[in-house]
C-alpha cells in the first residue's frame, strides 16, 4: 500500500515553508555577508520547490518556467552581489556586516 | 518507494540547510548550501521536473556556487564572530519562527484540505521540448528581457570589480 500511495502535495510544500523559514532565520541570524547571501539562495531555492510543486498540481508547465527565470535572476544576483562584497572588502577589510554601516545616521 | 525516498531527501535538505545557519565558516555553509541544491534536483526530478532538475545541478550547484566558494577562497573568509543581541531575540526568536511556520502550515492544510497524491510518472510534460515550446511561443518576451538582464548584469560585476584606473 505504502509502495504504491505515492506522496502528498502538502509535504512537499511544507518542506518548501520549512526551507524558507530556515533562510529568513539564517538571513536575520548571521553576521557574515557571503552567508547572509547564501540564505538569500536558499529562500529563493524553496520558492522554487514550491513553483514545480503547483506546476505538478495543475499539470502546467508555467511554473517550470517562472522556476527557469528565478534561477536566471538569481544567476545576476549573485554575480552583482559578489561583486559588490568583493568592492566592499577592498574598501574595508571586512565581511561583518555590523560593520559595513555608512549608510547608517 | 516514493514516501520513502521524499522522507529521505526531505531530510538530507533540512538538515543541510540547518547546517548552512549553525556553521560558522562559510566554506562549511557553502557546501551545505550545494546538499540541499542537490536534493532539491532530484524531489525535482520526482515531481517530472526533469529539465529544471537538470538546471538545478548546473546553474544552480555548479555555477552559481562556484562562484560563492570562488570569492570566499578569494577573499579568505574567516569565521564570523556573533555580536551580542538583545535579551528578546533570544527568548522570542525561535517561538515565532515555529509560530510563523505554523501559520504557513495550516495555511496550506486550510487551500489545499483534500491533497492529492504525488506519483513519480504523474506529470510528463517537463522535459527540455515542452518547456523549449513554451519558453519560445508564449513566454517569449519575458526570455529576451531577462537575456537584457544577464547583459546588464555582467556588465555591472565588471564595473564593480575592476581595478580603478586613474
Amino acid at each position: 500500500m505504502l509502495s504504491s500511495s505515492g506522496v502528498p502535495l502538502n509535504w512537499y510544500l511544507l518542506l518548501s515553508a520549512i526551507l524558507f523559514c530556515i533562510g529568513i532565520a539564517g538571513f536575520l541570524y548571521r553576521r557574515n555577508v557571503i552567508t547572509v547571501f547564501m540564505s538569500i539562495e536558499l529562500m529563493l531555492n524553496a520558492v522554487n520547490l514550491s513553483f514545480v510543486t503547483f506546476s505538478y498540481k495543475f499539470q502546467q508547465v508555467d511554473g517550470h518556467i517562472f522556476t527557469f527565470f528565478v534561477m536566471v535572476v538569481a544567476a545576476a544576483e549573485a554575480a552583482v552581489g559578489l561583486a559588490i562584497i568583493l568592492t566592499v572588502f577592498k574598501n574595508r577589510k571586512t565581511l561583518q556586516v555590523d560593520d559595513i554601516n555608512s549608510l547608517k545616521n | 518507494m516514493d514516501p520513502f525516498l521524499f522522507l529521505l531527501l526531505a531530510a538530507i535538505a533540512v538538515i543541510c540547510a540547518l547546517n548552512l545557519v549553525v556553521q560558522t565558516h562559510p566554506i562549511s555553509s557553502a557546501l551545505s548550501l550545494v546538499g540541499v541544491m542537490g536534493s532539491l534536483a532530484i524531489l525535482y526530478l520526482l515531481l517530472g521536473a526533469e529539465f529544471i532538475a537538470a538546471a538545478q545541478m548546473i546553474v544552480y550547484a555548479g555555477a552559481i556556487m562556484v562562484l560563492f566558494i570562488f570569492v570566499i577562497m578569494l577573499l579568505n573568509a574567516q569565521g564570523e564572530r556573533l555580536t551580542r543581541r538583545g535579551a528578546y531575540v533570544k527568548i522570542f526568536g525561535v517561538p515565532l519562527m515555529a509560530l510563523f511556520l505554523g501559520l504557513v502550515a495550516f495555511v496550506i492544510q486550510a487551500a489545499l484540505p483534500r491533497s492529492e497524491m504525488v506519483h513519480f510518472g504523474g506529470f510528463t510534460h517537463g522535459g527540455p521540448a515542452d518547456i523549449g515550446r513554451s519558453l519560445f511561443t508564449q513566454y517569449l518576451l519575458p526570455f529576451e528581457v531577462v537575456s537584457v538582464l544577464i547583459l546588464i548584469a555582467i556588465v555591472g560585476a565588471i564595473v564593480l570589480a575592476r581595478k580603478e584606473i586613474d
